[in-house]
């Protein structure tokens, strides 16, 4: 016997919180990514939380489509950055428009 | 209280304290290290719950993949000056308060459901009944699957790829 899946809810709830300060308070881009990071694990766990509670594969599944629209997310969203550090020299969110309109400081 | 209960408390003080750590960190190469830390006691939670092949793709897709590419942007990318840290407080008060109260809202609901209280037996999915399930059920999804992540590797070349042209290193160097 293991812990009720209430316990595991709420860990999937406070590791959901945590990406979520991350996400919306962090001062920088690549942090704001990790963020999301943390709050899809977070669902990931739910998820296999409820796959456990109920004895269905599905909730398992749907931990492997997660895991490909975090890859998916990250790559896509790493190559923006990138693009955004080039033009401007800055991974803040909260650049000058300025800065960004005319192509960056170089 | 079994062996296996005393674990999953063990590993979800693991888990939230590396998470914790990896959101207050100013550098980001250890918030990165700390993440990779959470991720591994992630990967021991879903072999706890039964999904031992999930725990294996934790650690190569998110630890091992995942955040080495957040490595390698960090290493490419030398910031001079680091922005500060957090918002000022105007904007950090409501992310704290929304923060807040998501987890105060989502503890609530799960409490509310009595069913939940109950501990559950240990069971496991092997690998294979696993990826009978995925490939019988839910074949079109992984097909679709495959597709985002080739539309996804099509669209880094296109964003990170240099423009040559009128672009900004060239017309520095022509006047």
């Amino acid at each position: 016997m293991i812990v009720p899946l209430n316990h595991i809810l709420l860990l999937s709830g406070l590791l959901f919180s945590l990406g979520m300060f991350c996400t919306l308070a962090r001062r920088n881009l690549i942090m704001m990514l990790l963020g999301i990071e943390i709050m899809l694990n977070a669902a990931a766990v739910g998820f296999v939380g409820a796959s456990l509670h109920w004895q269905q594969m599905e909730g398992q599944a749907i931990v492997i489509f997660i895991l490909a629209v975090a890859a998916t997310e990250v790559s896509i969203g790493l190559a923006a950055i990138l693009v955004v550090y080039r033009r401007t020299d800055s991974v803040d969110p909260d650049m000058d428009a300025a800065l960004w309109e005319k192509g960056g400081s170089r | 209280m079994s062996i296996l209960t005393l674990l999953f408390y063990a590993i979800a003080l693991l888990i939230v304290v590396a998470t914790a750590m990896a959101v207050t960190r100013r550098n980001m190469v250890h918030a990165v290290l700390y993440l990779v830390l959470s991720f591994f006691g992630t990967a021991m939670l879903f072999y706890l719950l039964g999904a031992p092949f999930l725990a294996a793709l934790e650690i190569i897709i998110y630890a091992g993949a995942i955040m080495v590419l957040f490595l390698f942007l960090i290493m490419m990318i030398r910031l001079k000056t680091l922005p500060g840290m957090f918002f000022p407080v105007g904007q950090l008060l409501p992310a704290i308060l929304i923060s807040a109260g998501f987890l105060v809202v989502s503890s609530v609901m799960v409490g509310r459901n009595p069913s939940g209280w109950a501990p559950m037996p240990a069971a496991q999915a092997s690998p294979m009944a696993f990826g009978v399930y995925l490939f019988q059920t839910h074949w079109l999804a992984v097909e679709i699957a495959s597709m985002l992540l080739l539309v996804a590797l099509v669209g880094a070349y296109i964003l990170g790829r240099r423009v040559r042209g009128p672009s900004a290193d060239t017309r520095k160097e022509a006047p």
